[in-house]
């Protein structure tokens, strides 16, 4: 920390002719293009503006609290942020403290990493009815996401229906169908688990409007709902018949996931149901239409339109049919928010050329975007990390042709951001918030129990 | 030092569990009694050479250690591969993906098990001699191997 200090204290005297770079995001994008950044750039300054108060973004809020072990990759992210070339300041928002204008002006480069945080909607009669959730929020509310932490949600009634599968589907599913005291060992959030140990969710229907051959989520995730402890699952006969005629034929991944399907089909289920079983019932060919309610506003059903395959392509038949449920998740995919006044985003992500955001002004710094917000919602972190090496490549080579790296970097920033942001979280502070949520897990045995409001994260980083 | 042990024995832990019962759960207790196991032979110091070579045509040779997973050689050697080794051997991520020589792959004492054929499934550039570093154990009769890394190329938009 006082290398840090020491070296801040000096640059801040005369700019150096380090190349200064912005990540903003501090989710996966941000930091695996920040790894790269650094091994390939021995003298460079990168800072990481976050919007929350505290690091990893999805990583923390997005990966499912019974994954323990793929949130692993906070280690080799913490290494990078305790590099001394690279800073994490949190508690900053692009385009209310800072504009992206600004940041052009004070860095050699900017890159956008801020992800995808709004959910899409399918734009149907009754959306907005009680107990309709987005599934995003509901992954928020039990892994602690601000924003999210009041959700409401009545885990009353028997029936659940999804819409949508892909691996967001299975995750929802698979924390409505754990048993509780599975969850009690996790670190997701203390509302979440009180509110899902008086659940009474009996079944979940998985509802997607393509075939099984189309499916989105991947076959870990499947595996996994399938070896879950007390739950049985109930696959529709007409659905998979004939499937196992095109196995052969698929691409390995297709083809194992395929095969785990119709293993699951033809298993005889012998779980006698004393009461304590739950029910997985995945369905497909089936499009949402609307909503049905009753006079209190509150969700008594889904309005199916049965689909048909043409060929590769999924067509509306004239068939309709009612899927009763008094809780439903909508979950067809993610878009990203337009942070910036001079972004422009296409079909939910920035509009990049392989990265490189177009636009007029070039005597500012270049703008480059990662992750989701470049690639649209899509794919595992692997992919996440593969996109943001390439982008950081890019940066990597373009900053090789500047000459003039005199820019002031956070210096000038932090005048900006000073005039209406006094709370800047910077990694010290993460470090006094991640020891807090620690000792705090550890008194009701979970790895953390996570600080569900901003102001209380800055004044545990404060202290 | 002594982190590594005990990490390369949980790992080795978690390895033998998954085989044994094909069970994935419960990573985290396991982790948790890994360290009192004494059942590793994992302070042998013999040495065999693995060559890891690059999708550029790089190599990177360095003597690693018997019983060690390449998961292992990779973070204790410092190798610095970029972003390999993500969920630290525990069969969630497909970052330690390898490519062996079929001959290689070949005399592998065991196959890979449905949970690590799952994240093969997500890598790219998959082969048919494609595994996950994090469960390939080196043996003294691997000396001189080979190890191809994939390039972590994409674009998510298909």
């Amino acid at each position: 920390m006082s290398y840090k200090l020491l070296r801040r204290v000096f640059s801040s005297s005369s700019y150096n002719k380090r190349p200064q770079i912005c990540i903003v995001g501090a989710g996966p994008a941000g930091f695996y293009a920040a790894m790269h950044l650094i091994k390939k750039l021995e003298n460079v300054n990168i800072d990481i503006l976050e919007k929350l108060p505290v690091p990893f973004g999805l990583i923390r809020y997005g990966v499912a609290p019974d994954h323990p072990e793929v949130k692993n990759v906070i280690n080799q992210f913490t290494k990078v942020a305790q590099t001394p070339s690279v800073n994490f300041y949190g508690n900053i928002t692009l385009g209310k403290d800072v504009n992206l204008q600004q940041l052009r002006e004070h860095y050699d480069a900017v890159l956008l990493t801020y992800g995808a945080e709004e959910d899409k909607t399918l734009g149907i009669e009754n959306e907005d009815a009680t107990n309709v959730i987005a599934a995003r929020n509901f992954v928020g509310w039990y892994n602690g996401l601000p924003c999210d932490k009041d959700l409401k949600i009545d885990l009353s009634c028997k029936t659940a229906a999804i819409l949508g599968q892909g691996n967001v589907a299975l995750d929802v599913a698979r924390i409505l169908l754990t048993p509780i005291d599975d969850l009690k060992k996790t670190d997701i959030t203390e509302h979440a688990l009180s509110a899902l140990s008086e659940s009474k969710i009996k079944e979940v229907y998985l509802v997607g409007r393509r075939g099984p051959l189309q499916v989105a989520f991947t076959i870990k995730e499947l595996r996994e709902q399938l070896k879950l402890k007390n739950c049985r699952t109930i696959w529709k006969e007409n659905d998979l018949a004939d499937v196992d005629k095109v196995v052969p034929d698929l691409p390995r991944p297709r083809k194992r996931l395929t095969e785990l399907m119709l293993k699951s089909f033809n298993e005889k289920q012998t779980m006698s149901d004393d009461g304590n079983i739950k029910y997985f019932k995945p369905v497909f060919f089936r499009s949402p239409n609307k909503f049905l309610i009753d006079d209190k506003k509150q969700l008594t059903g889904i309005e199916l339109i049965c689909n048909k395959l043409v060929g590769e392509k999924c067509v509306p038949t004239e068939e309709k049919e009612i899927l009763n449920c008094e809780l439903a998740f909508r979950s067809i995919g993610y878009k990203s928010v337009q942070a910036d006044k001079d972004l422009i985003l296409n079909d939910g992500y920035v509009r990049n050329d392989k990265g490189i955001v177009e636009d007029a002004s070039s005597n500012l710094a270049k703008v480059y975007a990662a992750g989701w917000l470049g690639t649209g919602p899509v794919g595992v972190i692997l992919h996440t990390m593969g996109n943001a090496f390439q982008v950081a490549k890019l940066m990597h080579e373009n900053l090789n042709n500047i000459d003039d790296k005199n820019k002031g970097g956070f210096e000038e920033i932090k005048k900006i951001i000073n005039k209406s942001n006094s709370n800047v979280i910077d990694w010290n502070g993460w470090e006094k918030i991640d020891n807090y949520e620690k000792e705090q897990g550890k008194i009701v045995g979970k790895p953390r129990e996570k600080i569900c409001s901003v102001e209380k994260m800055i004044e545990i980083a404060k202290k | 030092m002594l982190r590594n042990f005990v990490k390369s024995l949980s790992a080795r832990n978690l390895r033998c569990s998954i085989k044994n019962n094909g069970v994935s759960q419960s990573f985290i207790s396991r982790r948790f009694i890994a360290p009192l196991s004494t059942t590793e032979p994992a302070l042998k110091a013999e040495k065999v050479k693995v060559t890891f070579i690059f999708h550029d045509g790089k190599r990177m040779e360095t003597q690693a250690n018997v019983g060690d997973s390449l998961l292992d050689v990779v973070v204790n050697n410092e190798l610095n591969i970029e972003g390999y080794g993500a969920c630290e051997g525990t069969l969630t991520c497909s970052t330690c993906h390898v490519v062996l020589k079929p001959e290689d792959y070949n005399k592998l004492p065991d196959e890979a098990c449905d949970e690590e054929r799952d994240m093969l499934d997500l890598a790219y550039g998959l082969t048919d001699t494609s595994r996950l570093g994090c469960q390939i154990i080196l043996t003294k009769d691997m000396d001189g191997l080979e190890i191809q890394i994939p390039e972590t190329i994409n674009d998510a938009r298909v």
